[in-house]
């Protein structure tokens, strides 16, 4: 048997789709629109962030939904030095866990940072909102650290 | 001030991912081949079953096949269709007919179209030819063949639609 | 309850780009290879198949399907199959012996990562409408879940490198391994970061390849007459897809199904933990509540070659190899799935 040669082709799989969200989701990207952030308070008194449409303990349905800051606390981040072509930032930034004031529980996001160095855990950081808000996930454009100690 | 907005109860939420396809030896193979203008399948080792286009294995037997053999470009009508409505992005107009062809040698059919008949007249067990595109445009696609046409020969009975030779009814 | 025995088992090398191979291409190999470890003729000869792969991994909607190909399936067989690691497709297979409904089956998993950017491909796992749009790719989310680690004190980069270069040292004896050599702490330590605090070593490699595996009851094991080795216990446990609602430096999941499988009930001589990340296989290996004398990833474990899809089943074939070699008499098997470490499946082993 002859040896194959090595034909290969590039191309791109795209899944068009369009999600409901359920009144849960569509609480929180509402809010994200109109440049608010929701939690939701689950079944242990903690609130949720981005809120969960089923309690993390007991499933029940959760609908205590609370307003939170939009500054907050860096708890871990991951410094990409060279984005790929997906990601959101195209220069040098950092994926966050930052839970935001009044939260109970971390969310990630990107970071925008001059460099790795300019960034520590426990940073104060704030949201920073995209231009144009459409009610998504990319409403947040990043988080942004703020001037100042770490808490 | 606009009027306050509804709520979001819908998002868009596109996902496109990159991929580079590779063929596979054998595809890889039946594809060098068809490049060449000739038609190849592979014969099990277990069965004696031509496949094509061969996938590396005997479906049948769970065996792997490694066995080029040629095909000849004369086959046999084991179905058929007649497309009456525009495919988006389609450019044959219809009527046309998709038909499930098996090649002389082979014992399997693939679909290609059937042009240069009367779409009424054609029939299962039906003798057709490819008509290959000049050889110049040949790359690494079954639309080197431009569409099979009738040939003049005798029908093929049912029972033996997929079992001819590679030399057809000749032998 | 039948007691269900591994029988045969075959993996592919593990290597960055199979080029012009396809699924059934990898496939067929490996079931050649574990039907003449039995004197099995194809998959008619076993009553049962399940596999496990992914369909994204290559882009290819419904490849599964073609995996039938390498099966042999006329006249008809009884086949399943997982959308995760073929570990799960054991699990199935498993349920199905227990219940009767058959004696033996075949399991095979295949992964074809290549043709695609994996970390990117599986950021798609994660929830539609909070992370997965972020596309949060696989090494940047394990390098959040390093920091919580380092800056909680459970571990150090020094660690880290250790699980390296032990992977990279075992992994010379291990002829299908991807990643392999010789390497010193401090030379790791000396590499630049990848995605901080994770160097590029602390990352499993992208592979392609396939594994394969035969299990039938004890009493068809020994009517084969091939050496076997006994599943004494299995258990898969999942957490929430929210790694922020996680304790990621823990895995509970997997300290679940250690217990639930019945891994403290005795020694463990060696053991298979599937750990995509240096620091995972630190935290699986406390979760697991692993000896200091357990043998650890002895092939050098899927840092030196993680076929996605069939990792964790050769997770569960390398216990069984090490065990019919003599080299073990009881051993566990870890497989993961999901963004993380979010669902863990736990696996003993144990001698004939």
């Amino acid at each position: 048997m002859a040896a194959a040669e090595l034909l290969s082709q590039e191309f791109e799989l795209g899944f068009t789709y369009t999600r409901s969200t359920g009144p849960v989701v569509g609480k929180f990207l509402t809010g994200l629109r109109d440049g608010k952030v929701y939690g939701v308070r689950g079944s242990d008194g903690r609130v949720l962030v981005p809120p969960a449409e089923y309690d993390p303990v007991t499933a029940a349905p959760l609908t205590d939904f609370v307003e939170v800051g939009q500054e907050g606390r860096l708890l871990s981040w991951c410094w990409v030095s060279e984005p790929r072509e997906a990601h959101l930032l195209q220069q040098p930034f950092a994926w966050a866990m930052v839970q935001l004031d009044g939260a109970d529980v971390p969310m990630i996001h990107c970071l925008e940072a001059p460099s790795a160095e300019a960034v520590t855990t426990g940073a104060r950081v704030s949201i920073s909102w995209a231009d144009e808000r459409q009610g998504f996930i990319t409403d947040i454009r990043c988080f942004t650290l703020l001037q100042g100690a770490a808490s | 001030m606009s009027e306050p907005q509804a709520d979001v109860t819908v998002v868009k939420s596109p996902v496109y991912l990159k991929y580079r396809f590779t063929a596979g030896s054998a595809p890889a193979r039946f594809l060098g081949r068809l490049k060449e203008g000739v038609l190849t399948g592979q014969r099990c080792p277990r069965c004696s079953n031509v496949y094509i286009p061969a996938r590396g294995s005997c479906p049948a037997c769970g065996v792997p096949t490694e066995k080029e053999v040629v095909l000849s470009d004369k086959g046999t009508v084991q179905s058929f269709t007649i497309v009456s409505i525009p495919i988006p992005g389609n450019p044959i107009e219809p009527p046309y007919i998709v038909a499930n062809i098996v090649p002389d040698g082979a014992n399997i059919s693939f679909i290609h179209l059937l042009s240069e008949c009367v779409n009424e007249e054609v029939h299962i067990g039906q003798r057709v030819q490819a008509l290959w595109k000049p050889a110049a445009e040949w790359g690494y696609s079954m639309d080197n063949i431009r569409y099979f046409r009738p040939l003049d020969e005798p029908d093929v009975a049912v029972d033996r639609i997929g079992k001819l030779p590679v030399t057809g009814l000749e032998s | 309850m039948r007691e269900i025995a591994v029988v045969a088992y075959s993996q592919s090398p593990c290597v960055a780009d199979a080029g012009a191979t396809n699924e059934v291409e990898l496939i067929m190999p490996q079931l050649q290879a574990v039907y003449s470890q039995l004197g099995l003729a194809s998959a008619q000869d076993v009553d049962f198949v399940c596999s496990g792969s992914c369909d994204y991994l290559q882009g290819a909607a419904f490849a599964f399907v073609a995996g039938v190909d390498a099966l042999g399936a006329v006249p008809p067989i009884k086949e399943s199959h997982v959308e995760m690691d073929a570990a799960w497709a054991l699990y199935e297979a498993i349920l199905k012996i227990r219940m009767g409904h058959a004696d033996s089956a075949l399991i095979y998993g295949f992964g074809k990562s290549s043709p695609g950017e994996l970390p990117i491909v599986l950021s798609q796992r994660l929830d539609p409408y909070y992370l997965a749009p972020l596309w949060l790719d696989t090494v940047s989310l394990a390098a959040l879940q390093a920091r919580l680690l380092l800056e909680q004190g459970l571990l150090t980069e020094h660690d880290m490198a250790a699980v390296v270069a032990r992977s990279r040292h075992n992994a010379l004896a291990n002829p299908l391994a991807q990643l392999a050599g010789e390497f010193s702490v401090e030379e790791l330590l000396a590499e630049e970061h990848f995605v901080a605090p994770l160097r590029r070593a602390d990352c499993s490699p992208v592979s392609d390849g396939a594994a394969a595996m035969v299990i039938a009851t004890v009493e068809q094991a020994r009517a084969w007459g091939a050496p076997y080795a006994r599943i004494t216990g299995i258990d898969h446990r999942i957490e929430n897809h929210n790694p922020c609602l996680r304790d990621l430096t823990d895995s509970v999941s997997t300290r679940q199904a250690a217990a639930a499988a019945g891994v403290h009930r005795g020694p463990v001589d060696v053991a298979e933990v599937y750990a995509p990340f240096s620091h995972q296989e630190i935290l699986l290996s406390r979760a697991l509540e692993l000896a200091p004398e357990t043998l650890v990833n002895p092939g050098g474990g899927v840092l030196a070659g993680n076929l996605m899809m069939a990792s964790g089943l050769a997770r569960v074939g390398e216990v069984f190899r090490r065990i019919i070699n003599g080299e073990a008499g009881r051993g566990v098997a870890h497989a993961t799935s999901g963004p993380c470490l979010q669902h863990n499946l736990v696996a003993v082993l144990e001698g004939a």
